[in-house]
Parts: C-alpha cells; sequence; structure tokens
C-alpha cells in the first residue's frame, strides 16, 4: 500500500495513529527527560518549584554537590568494582556450565536444565534473612567476604546472576557445529583447549551480552546493599547514595535527580549496546 | 523430555548440527569438571540459604536468639499459625495480590496495545517509541522511583502544579502518597512505566513474525481490522503473550524497590506493605527472624507455583528443554 493510492480518510487514520505513537513516546520519554531537566536546574529555580519544561539558565552545580560533597564518586566506583567483579565472576561460571549442558550428554542433565530454570524464580528478597547470617558467619572466618564489605554483595550478586546467564549463554554454545570439535580433536586439541580457544572466542558476542546483563541487575540492586552494608558508609553503593539525599523535610531533588541521571546513563549505554539481544536472549532465556 | 538430542535444546536457526555423537567416549567426570564453579556458587549462595530459609521458619527466632542471650528453641508451626492467624498477613496478602494484579494488566494492556500500534506506524515514529521504551526499561528502580516522586511531590511536584494550573482545585499541595490506593496506584504507575517495554518489544517480535499470507488471507476473505486482531493474531502470539503474562506475575509479585522507595519502607502505618516488604521489615525492622523466614517460604511456594503453571504451559505449545 503506497501512500499515492491511498484514500484520504485512510490517511487522516494514518496521521492519527502516527500522532497517537509520537504522544505515547513522548510520554513514556518524559520522566527521564524531567530527570535530566531537574538535574541541570539552578537550586533556586527548584526549590521555587519552578514547572517550566525548559531553562535558560542550565548549571552543573547540583552534579558538582553531588560529587564533591556527598562523596558520590567512591559511591560510583563502589558500585562499579562490584559490578565488574560480578560480571567476570558470574559469566566465567556460566560459560564453562552452559558447555556442560549443551555440549555433553549426561544423567541428571535435564534435571540440571530444570533446575536452573526453576532456580530464576526463586525470590531473592526472600533469601535476604539466610544470607544475612550466612554473610555474618563468613565475614567471622574471611573478612572482605563478610557484612559491610564489598565482597558480600559480589558473591550474592555473582550466584544470582548465574541461572539467567547460564540460560542465555546455552543458546549461544549449542549454536557453534559439533564438527568443529571433531575438527579440532583430530588436530590434536584437547577438550579444554578446545573450550578455551575454540568456542570462547566463538561465543564472545554472547558472553559480552549475558555480561552487560549481569552488570545492569547488578548496577540496579538496592535490596541488598541497604541489608549487608549497613555500618560502613564507604563501602555503601550508587542506590542508597541517591537514597541519601531524600531528607525528612526538605529534600534536595536536585542532588536526586543528578545523583538519579549519574546513576542512570551507564546503564543506559549498556541497554543501547545489548538492545538487539534483549528479544533474542529473552525468548532463549524463557522459552529455552 | 530426556529423549531428545541435544541439538533441539538451542533456540535459533541457521545451526547446523550440534548432536553429539553417542557412542563417543567421553570422561565421564568431565561435564562435572565445567559444571563445579557454577554449582559450587549456587549451592553455599542459593541452595544453602534456601535450607536455612525453611529452617528458620521452624524456630523462635529473635534478637536475643541472635546475640546468644537465650537458647533457640524450635517451635515447629508456631511461626505460620502465628501468621495466619494475624489479619494484617491476610490484609498484605490482599494488597499484593491485587497491587500485582493490577500491575500485570495494566502492563499487558500497555504494551499489547502499543505493540499492534507499533507495526502500523511511519518507521520514525516507531523508533522514537522503541528509544522511549527502551529508556524507561533501562531505568534502575530506584532512579525512576526517585523521578516519579519528585513529578508527584506535593508542592515542588509538575502533576500538582499542572492540574492546579487547570483550575482543578484541591490538588495544590496534595499527597499522592497518603491514600493507601492513590499510593498503590502511584507506584503500580511506576511499575508499568518500566516494565511495559518488554512486553510491547516482545509482542511486536512475535506480531512481525506471524506469516503475512495468513493476514492476506484473512483481509480477502473480509475480516475487519479488530476481528483480525482478536481472531487471528491473538491466538498466534498466544504462547508469547503467556510467556510474558506469567513473567509480569513473577516480578510483580516481587516487588521490593518501588514499594520500600516511594511508599518510604510500606507507607503510613504499614497501609502500602506487600509480602515481600511485609517480611523484610519483621526481619530486620521487628527482628523477627523466624516470623520474617515463614513469610518468605509462603512467598517463595506462591511463585514456585506460578512457576510450574508456566512450565506445564510452555509444555503444552511444544517447547522442548
Amino acid at each position: 500500500m503506497t501512500a499515492a493510492c491511498r484514500s484520504a480518510p485512510a490517511r487522516a487514520r494514518g496521521w492519527l495513529l502516527n500522532g497517537t505513537g509520537l504522544l505515547a513516546a513522548l510520554v513514556v520519554a518524559f520522566p527521564l527527560y524531567w530527570m535530566v531537566l531537574s538535574a541541570l536546574k539552578p537550586r533556586a529555580a527548584l526549590e521555587a518549584g519552578d514547572a517550566l519544561p525548559y531553562t535558560t539558565e542550565p548549571s552543573l552545580d547540583a552534579f558538582v554537590r553531588v560529587l564533591s560533597v556527598e562523596g558520590f564518586g567512591r559511591y560510583f566506583v563502589n558500585s562499579l568494582v562490584v559490578a565488574l567483579a560480578v560480571v567476570g565472576l558470574s559469566t566465567l561460571c556460566a560459560f564453562l556450565a552452559a558447555v556442560a549442558l549443551t555440549r555433553f550428554r549426561f544423567r541428571l542433565r535435564t534435571t540440571l536444565l530444570v533446575t536452573v530454570l526453576v532456580a530464576q524464580m526463586v525470590p531473592v528478597e526472600a533469601l535476604t534473612i539466610p544470607l544475612f547470617f550466612l554473610l555474618r558467619n563468613l565475614g567471622g572466618a574471611v573478612p572482605a567476604l563478610g557484612l559491610n564489605h564489598l565482597g558480600s554483595l559480589i558473591l550474592v550478586h555473582t550466584a544470582f546472576s548465574i541461572p539467567f546467564a547460564i540460560w542465555m549463554l546455552r543458546g549461544f554454545v549449542g549454536a557453534v557445529p559439533q564438527e568443529l570439535e571433531e575438527a579440532a580433536a583430530i588436530d590434536g586439541a584437547g577438550s579444554f583447549r578446545f573450550v578455551a580457544r575454540i568456542l570462547f572466542p566463538l561465543v564472545a558476542p554472547g558472553v559480552v551480552a549475558c555480561g552487560i546483563f549481569s552488570f545492569i541487575s547488578t548496577w540496579n540492586d538496592f535490596l541488598f546493599a541497604q541489608t549487608f552494608i549497613i555500618s560502613a558508609s564507604e563501602n555503601q553503593t550508587l542506590p542508597i547514595a541517591v537514597l541519601g539525599f531524600f531528607r525528612p523535610d526538605e529534600n534536595d531533588w536536585g542532588g536526586i535527580m543528578a545523583g538519579s541521571v549519574l546513576m542512570t546513563v551507564p546503564v543506559l549505554i549498556f541497554f543501547i549496546a545489548v538492545q538487539r539481544h534483549l528479544v533474542a536472549g529473552l525468548a532463549g532465556a524463557v522459552k529455552g | 523430555m530426556t529423549a531428545t538430542p541435544v541439538a533441539a535444546a538451542a533456540p535459533g536457526p541457521g545451526r547446523t548440527g550440534g548432536t553429539p555423537s553417542a557412542g563417543r567416549a567421553r570422561g565421564r567426570l568431565e561435564p562435572w569438571i565445567y559444571l563445579a564453579p557454577a554449582l559450587l556458587v549456587l549451592a553455599g549462595l542459593m541452595g544453602y540459604p534456601l535450607y536455612q530459609l525453611v529452617n528458620v521458619s521452624f524456630f523462635d527466632y529473635r534478637q536475643p536468639q541472635v546475640t546468644g542471650a537465650e537458647p533457640l528453641e524450635f517451635t515447629g508451626l508456631d511461626n505460620y499459625a502465628r501468621l495466619l492467624g494475624d489479619p494484617e498477613f491476610w490484609t498484605v496478602l490482599g494488597n499484593t495480590a491485587v497491587f500485582a494484579g493490577g500491575c500485570v494488566l495494566a502492563t499487558l494492556l500497555v504494551g499489547v496495545l502499543l505493540a499492534v500500534l507499533a507495526t502500523r506506524l511511519h518507521p520514525w515514529v516507531r523508533t522514537a517509541l522503541f528509544l522511549a521504551a527502551l529508556g524507561a526499561w533501562a531505568t534502575p528502580a530506584v532512579t525512576g522511583s526517585a523521578v516519579w516522586l519528585f513529578l508527584f511531590d506535593p508542592t515542588l511536584g509538575l502533576v500538582n502544579q499542572v492540574l492546579s494550573g487547570l483550575g482543578l482545585s484541591g490538588f495544590e499541595g496534595h499527597s499522592w502518597t497518603y491514600g493507601k490506593w492513590s499510593a498503590f496506584g502511584l507506584v503500580g504507575a511506576e511499575v508499568v512505566w518500566c516494565s511495559f517495554p518488554l512486553v510491547m518489544v516482545t509482542v511486536y517480535a512475535g506480531i512481525l513474525a506471524i506469516p503475512q499470507e495468513v493476514l492476506e488471507a484473512a483481509r480477502l476473505d473480509g475480516a475487519s481490522a479488530p476481528r483480525l486482531v482478536w481472531h487471528v493474531m491473538l491466538p498466534i502470539l498466544r504462547p508469547v503473550i503467556t510467556t510474558v503474562t506469567i513473567l509480569s506475575i513473577i516480578w510483580d509479585v516481587k516487588i521490593f524497590t518501588q514499594i520500600y522507595v516511594m511508599t518510604g519502607g510500606g507507607g503510613i502505618a504499614g497501609q502500602n506493605l506487600v509480602l515481600n516488604v511485609y517480611g523484610y521489615q519483621q526481619a530486620f525492622a521487628a527482628n523477627q527472624y523466624g516470623l520474617g523466614s515463614a513469610i518468605g517460604v509462603v512467598m517463595t511456594l506462591l511463585l514456585l507455583g506460578t512457576t510450574l503453571v508456566y512450565l506445564r504451559a510452555l509444555r503444552r505449545t511444544g517447547e522442548e528443554l
């Protein structure tokens, strides 16, 4: 159907549909726009309840305040350290497990697959209580992995990222033809060599996508950061820092919005990077 | 399930034979070596805590027991009996059901409608819509909650200013989090905002995968647009919609961050508590670790039930593990 042969009512409907679509896009994008705008508005305007949808004098004051006065940079680095460690550990474990589950046939294979699927549904929040005590005891033996240390967050998030990562990587690993492995074996490459030198580079795109998912879920976490880092404020992560700007009477909205922008931007960039894998990955994760 | 070759497990076209030759002699230990790191981590940080959760729920475990001032006492099902006899628990359960149910319905409605709309949009408009949705999807729960709170702030929020500006009285300084259902509505709006994109993108991909011939044939037979959607597209999309529905249920029942941040830990006098936040507060605010664990167990069972329904639904649509 080309535009030329459309009748007038059809064209009017086209305008109406596109108008609705555009309006929906604006409404959906608006909170993000408002977040960035409010972070850039001068503090005085913000506290006077300035409702203008633009600002004539953008200022970076809120960002400066957040980064210098409140030590936001430190929290940013903490979040980054935890997320990167989780990405490394969880993708490594998940990749190896995916190799076992797709390229070998052994007893309990199906049972393990179902376990992995069910593990994704476990309400993480309910496990906070036993994890709290586990980490407290672990901290007695290895302080760096106990409460109030970043190690505790790394451990917990690694565990909770692995099931989804296995499920997603399974598709990528399984897609590598078996002939390749046989050829490598003829050339004298052992199984470990094949996995490390040939299989891993081949599924690298999948590993990257998977890593980004682990990064996002770790970066966004609020519950564990709130529960496990109790008294060591120097080991807090970003979500708690953002909440720190909420004050009982006088919320520093400029600070909250600037902090939110700083926390949201990395995720947004990563999200756009993996958006191609989103549906494929979810389909793989969801439907197997 | 066990009889299917491994090749069937991996999704995606364009694969050339991934079936391991059955008779090939391989070390029986080898897969377990690859599995070891993942299994170790999962057993230690998921399996063991899960066991402990159930275990603790059978004990009277409060602050004196944690510090060791009083001995641990096995109380069997006492925590559960207390829970079931507590009217607050039933209120919270009802809150959870209504809130999660509302969120799931609204998410599906918005997601599916926008997906259908997206197929008929000009490419530029569609890109704009998808970019906006991607942004909402990517926003962390904490920062999303912060922005929505700011938009609906009683005095400084844009929404109240616009509503008063339009001449509606009573919105000056109106608190959206004061009333129970108004607060749930606000949190729900934020939840729908950040979770409809998944539904939209998935259903959109599903619609694109419908063969054009099917739609053409229906149009030739004189099917109107609503009939086309209702009688042709929806049945084909059923597996996709089932999947996103159950995922939405699982996610929305588990919502924690948004409620915790937006209603300040459960609302005025706990009016906005949902199961997850309730269990958390019982454990970490009231130091009732045994009771909190019992709530966690109830919640896990509820979700496990949902998951089983999900697995069965998938099996029916012919998916294989």
